[in-house]
């Protein structure tokens, strides 16, 4: 599926919800349903600054597309971020580079979540754009 | 005046508490982190833009008379506010943080060298730790620390034991922004001076809750922040003794610290002046002494009182809901808990709480090294004012049984 899509997808299962806290069950659900990452991968260098809860994500790149693991120690945080790796994980570095990040506001959470949380979520998809870039850059010199 | 905090009716001095977020009445819960404003401040400042505004010191004309003297009448009522022996020995600064970076640039730089010591405690605010440890880094002396016992009281004896002949300088909170501990001051600053050491008061917490007498505490520097006491942001005082004023060097230059400025040599102008270069703050100084008017009027401890009912409650519903960890537990404390929902992340809990209306702060509170000490990544902090009320309190306990249920 095209990173469009998911987003759409996505845009789409949160227009189901009436309310805030149907919103944070579902993020809740996520968060605590998924085993996102390995414990190796939950070390100082993955962690991404600007969240006030901790959050780790490791990327790792085969045949041309890069698969991104995550975790956080806050289970809405941890809804959120597996959001971010439905949507990115699993596409080639450009897609990734090109994608749009409005959904944010589309699905609410911009509004829901206040600026400094919100840096939190913006920290997370530069740090997946970066990843995107970084093996973009390593293509381009491989070739 | 009791009966308006216990029946609430204090409120309707307080335009934001009759807002509304996400469609549910606001329950203002961070009251550690800024107070709100009564209309009374509001209307102060407001009304000094509107038809007094003139720059101080300065002009022979009646503005700018007017403007100086409401401006050196509120010096007048902080120096009583805090009595301290005059109203030279108040300083306007931007806050708290303002008031002890000048007193570690100037005082700090004066009589710390190498190898000297300066020692705060485990539950300092970042503001009363960062500029000590640039001022030791610069002189390379060594920050000393007083550890914190489990219940969240400063470890006396080892206090004593870390005064010695190289310690410049005792740096310590007078209330715990994140634990609520009353620190026995008084006693503290008697120990060090028995050391010959002199002492400065964060009082950032300290002032709204409790009448202050820096005389009768004999500290040598108070600071505090006008806008945590119900008046405006960007404004702070710094109380010094005197003598010791007098001998520090200036901080910033620039206009109205100076006496006679040639290319050749300046001479620097008296005390307080000395230590506020540039056009002050005025606005805010005329909304400081709006605020300091208005709480004098309800009496500080009438309100001590209140927020100490407050307090007992909201710590007794929580303990009654069960799973809570309580982090501050001190015989004397200002209306502060922090705690944490047992397995429950305190980000998590605040993301539910706000969206109930209710304010309250989640993280570390500016005390990283006090989260550390406990092996916490940040807690959940409801700090009550005297314009809380019980049912609020209610509000709270009902939106953390909801966390609790959402997360289990």
């Amino acid at each position: 599926m095209e990173i469009k899509e998911t987003i759409d997808q996505i845009i789409g299962e949160f227009e189901n919800f009436d309310d805030w806290m149907d919103k944070y069950n579902y993020l809740i659900d996520m968060g605590k349903a998924l085993p996102l990452i390995e414990d190796k991968y939950k070390t100082e260098s993955n962690l991404i600054v600007g969240c006030q809860s901790r959050v780790w994500l490791h990327s790792s790149y085969s045949d041309g597309k890069i698969l991104f693991t995550a975790d956080s120690d806050a289970v809405i945080t941890k809804g959120i971020v597996f959001l971010l790796i439905r949507i990115f994980s699993g596409h080639t570095p450009a897609e990734i580079i090109d994608a749009q990040t409005e959904f944010i506001d589309k699905i609410g959470l911009r509004e829901h979540l206040s600026p400094t949380r919100s840096n939190g979520l913006v920290s997370m998809i530069k740090q997946i754009k970066l990843y995107a870039l970084a093996y973009k850059t390593q293509e381009s010199l491989e070739s | 005046m009791y009966d308006k905090l216990t029946s609430g009716t204090i409120r309707q001095d307080f335009p934001i508490l009759g807002r509304q977020v996400y469609g549910k009445p606001l329950i203002y819960f961070d009251n550690a982190a800024t107070t709100q404003k009564p209309h009374q401040v509001i209307e102060a400042i407001s009304k000094y833009y509107y038809e007094d505004n003139a720059n101080v010191h300065r002009g022979v004309h009646y503005l700018s008379q007017q403007a100086t003297n409401a401006f050196e009448d509120v010096r007048k009522q902080v120096a009583a506010f805090l009595n301290a022996g005059n109203s030279r020995e108040i300083i306007f600064t931007k806050g708290t943080t303002d008031s002890i970076n000048l007193v570690a640039a100037t005082f700090g730089r004066m009589i710390v060298n190498e190898g000297d010591e300066i020692l705060v405690s485990a539950m300092e605010h970042h503001a009363n730790i960062v500029p000590w440890q640039m001022l030791c880094e610069e002189k390379k002396a060594h920050l000393k620390v007083i550890p914190v016992s489990d219940s969240g009281e400063l470890d006396l004896e080892a206090l004593v034991s870390l005064l010695n002949y190289r310690t410049r300088l005792l740096a310590i909170t007078h209330v715990s922004n994140t634990l609520g501990t009353i620190n026995p001051v008084k006693e503290i600053v008697a120990m060090a001076h028995s050391k010959g050491i002199p002492v400065l008061l964060d009082g950032a917490q300290g002032v709204s809750h409790m009448p202050v007498d820096v005389q009768d505490l004999d500290c040598d520097f108070y600071c505090f922040s006008g806008h945590k006491l119900y008046g405006p942001m960007g404004i702070g005082v710094l109380y010094g003794k005197e003598e010791l004023l007098n001998r520090m060097p200036p901080y910033q230059g620039g206009g109205e610290m100076i006496d006679q400025v040639t290319f050749e040599k300046t001479t620097y102008n008296e005390l307080p002046y000395k230590f506020e270069a540039g056009t002050p703050n005025v606005a805010d100084v005329i909304g400081l002494g709006a605020a300091i008017s208005y709480l004098s009027d309800i009496g500080v401890e009438n309100i001590g009182k209140w927020e100490s009912e407050l307090l007992d409650y909201a710590t007794s519903k929580l303990k009654q809901i069960g799973g809570i960890t309580f982090y501050g537990e001190a015989k004397h404390k200002a209306s502060v808990i922090s705690f944490l929902i047992n397995g429950i992340h305190p980000y998590d809990a605040g993301v539910i709480i706000d969206h109930m209306g209710i304010a309250v702060r989640t993280g570390t509170h500016c005390t990283q090294p006090l989260m550390d000490r406990f092996g916490i990544s940040g807690t959940i902090r409801a700090s009550m004012a005297f314009y809380n009320t019980r049912s609020e309190i209610d509000g709270l306990i009902k939106a953390v049984e909801q966390v609790k249920k959402m997360f289990r």
